[in-house]
């Protein structure tokens, strides 16, 4: 389950440079003030390195193997995938879990309130084989960990 | 939309674990009827979860989560006998929250 | 192909018609069937407990029930439940309660179904639910999804632990042929595509059609009303008979009519002793 990608992911378009990103690393703005409301076009985004910027602020992202995801090898129905992230990263501020081969790929982004553990678990839909991307922003710095999932269309079952 | 929260949160030591399953219909807005018309899209977009007057957890979701939708989460310093409050707001103005004691 | 030690299951495979199989299966006795049965199911499956079987394909795919376990974390129909308890306390017009009825409460499920000697036909338990509702001057419910699947729902949640114990009087002749209409119905081909139930769920059970592990017929009927991610929502066993008579192409009976409740005689015998788990989550 725990998936491991021993090295620094840098993705396209990412805003690292940027004075947005800087502000994030540089802690200077919590989740709070960075997301309004509704982070609207991160669920609209199609790509997961635009997700990432308009969530987090940044597409840049550590592979880390101190988060666990926790989802079926084999999806039984695709509208109903039961994902766990967990992490034991100190300071977690926000989760996010990606489906990375959905149509948008962002399904779920929690932010951690004060006591908040690094644990969150869903049911999300995917709409095909693909990766479950767990995103954890700790620090002001954003670390991820993948884990394949197969989508399996309904036979006569289905 | 009343009593779509059902909820559960129990304590080892300080530290809670809480679950809850909501009833929603969860619509994506890409989906279409049988008359082929397009079902208008109906989901969750926030819930939170207080404890202790504190905001422990917000959660910001899209029709990208399965429909009755499932949430666990984890926080510390909480004990048997503290409130915790769950509540959901949708796309379409619909609300709901409802609370529970940690066992 | 293994070779089927299910004497009557062999002559459907070669094509024998539902009137012949009728007929060389009356050859043998409910009690008989049971044994075959369950000595087919525990050599195909070595290892799986009786009980096991009423998770269905759970209890033979790993795939499948690390899926399944995830989601009985806290499952879907846990709400529906308690939909159903207050639709079980809710007086009709009235002033009396389903327990007019049904005297010793909601744990019907050991009940039914049953073969009425009188009314000579085989009684479910979703048709005692609309008989009661009608000798109230109430009026019935559907049949497939609704309210109906929140009442069974809560009554089978109350039946948990209870055991199917369906009982054919070999001395009436008129239960003995509801049973082996049932048997027919469960070993005839039917369809577009030619399939009989024992096709999927007897000879390939635990095996694939597509991509989709067939789960097998012992314990069939123990987990309804049954929520189904597919449906979104809880249904009943015969809207799944519904549903499997239309994927393999073939005109899908009436729910509660006489076809499908013999079918529902015949398969929850064939499940005797296996503890009633329902409501259940399914894909």
């Amino acid at each position: 389950m725990n998936t491991s990608m021993k090295r620094r992911v840098f993705l396209k378009g990412s805003l690292a440079a940027s004075a947005m990103g800087a502000a994030v690393g540089a802690g200077l703005l919590t989740p709070q003030a960075v997301l309004a409301a509704w982070p609207k076009a991160a669920f609209e985004a199609k790509k997961v390195e635009d997700t990432l910027s308009s969530l987090m602020g940044s597409a840049v992202t550590d592979a880390s193997t101190d988060i666990s995801i926790k989802a079926p090898d084999i999806a039984e129905n695709g509208a109903v995938v039961p994902v766990t992230v967990s992490t034991s990263i100190a300071g977690v501020e926000s989760i996010a879990i990606l489906a990375e081969k959905n149509p948008a790929p962002l399904a779920a982004s929690f932010d951690l309130g004060k006591g908040a553990q690094g644990f969150v678990s869903t049911r999300i839909k995917m709409g095909k084989t693909g990766d479950v991307i767990g995103v954890v922003k700790a620090g002001g710095k954003l670390y991820a960990a993948r884990k394949g999932v197969k989508v399996t269309i309904g036979g006569c079952g289905g | 939309m009343a009593n779509s929260i059902k909820l559960r949160a129990s304590a080892k030591g300080s530290e809670v674990t809480v679950k809850c399953l909501m009833t929603h219909a969860m619509e994506t807005g890409t989906r279409k009827d049988k008359a082929g018309k397009p079902i208008p899209a109906h989901y969750i977009t926030e819930v939170t979860a207080e404890h202790g007057g504190n905001k422990v957890l917000t959660a910001y979701w899209g029709g990208g989560v399965s429909k009755n939708p499932y949430l666990s989460f984890k926080f510390e310093g909480g004990k048997a006998g503290d409130e915790v409050k769950i509540s959901w707001v949708d796309n379409q103005g619909g609300s709901d929250s409802a609370s529970t004691q940690i066992k | 192909m293994k070779k089927s030690i299910f004497a009557v299951a062999t002559l459907c495979m070669v094509g024998a018609t539902a009137a012949t199989a009728g007929q060389m299966a009356a050859d043998s006795t409910p009690a008989q069937d049971l044994e075959t049965y369950r000595t087919f199911f525990m050599k195909r499956f070595p290892g799986v407990p009786l009980q096991e079987y009423a998770n269905g394909v759970n209890a033979v795919s790993p795939a499948n029930r690390e899926n399944w376990e995830a989601i009985e974390e806290f499952p879907p129909y846990e709400p529906m439940i308690e939909e159903g308890k207050a639709l079980w306390e809710t007086p009709f017009k009235n002033g009396k309660t389903y327990a007019a009825c049904f005297a010793e409460g909601p744990g019907q499920r050991k009940n039914y179904p049953y073969w009425d000697a009188d009314r000579k036909m085989v009684v479910t338990m979703e048709m005692a639910v609309n008989e009661c509702r009608e000798a109230n001057g109430e009026k019935p419910m559907k049949y497939n999804k609704g309210a109906i699947t929140r009442l069974t729902a809560y009554m089978a949640y109350q039946s948990r632990g209870q055991k199917a114990n369906v009982q054919v009087p070999m001395s009436d002749a008129g239960a003995v042929a509801a049973y082996n209409d049932g048997k027919s119905f469960f070993f005839a081909r039917r369809g577009q595509l030619n399939f009989s139930c024992a096709h999927c769920h007897v000879e390939s059970a635990g095996q694939r059609v597509r991509t989709n592990v067939l789960s097998p017929a012992l314990g069939h009927t123990t987990g309804w009303p049954v929520y189904r991610s597919k449906w979104g929502d809880l249904g009943t066993l015969h809207r799944r008979f519904n549903g499997c008579n239309k994927q393999v192409r073939a005109k899908p009976f009436k729910s509660q009519g006489k076809e499908y409740r013999n079918l529902e005689y015949f398969l929850t015998h064939m499940s005797n002793g296996i503890e009633y788990n329902g409501p259940s989550a399914r894909q």
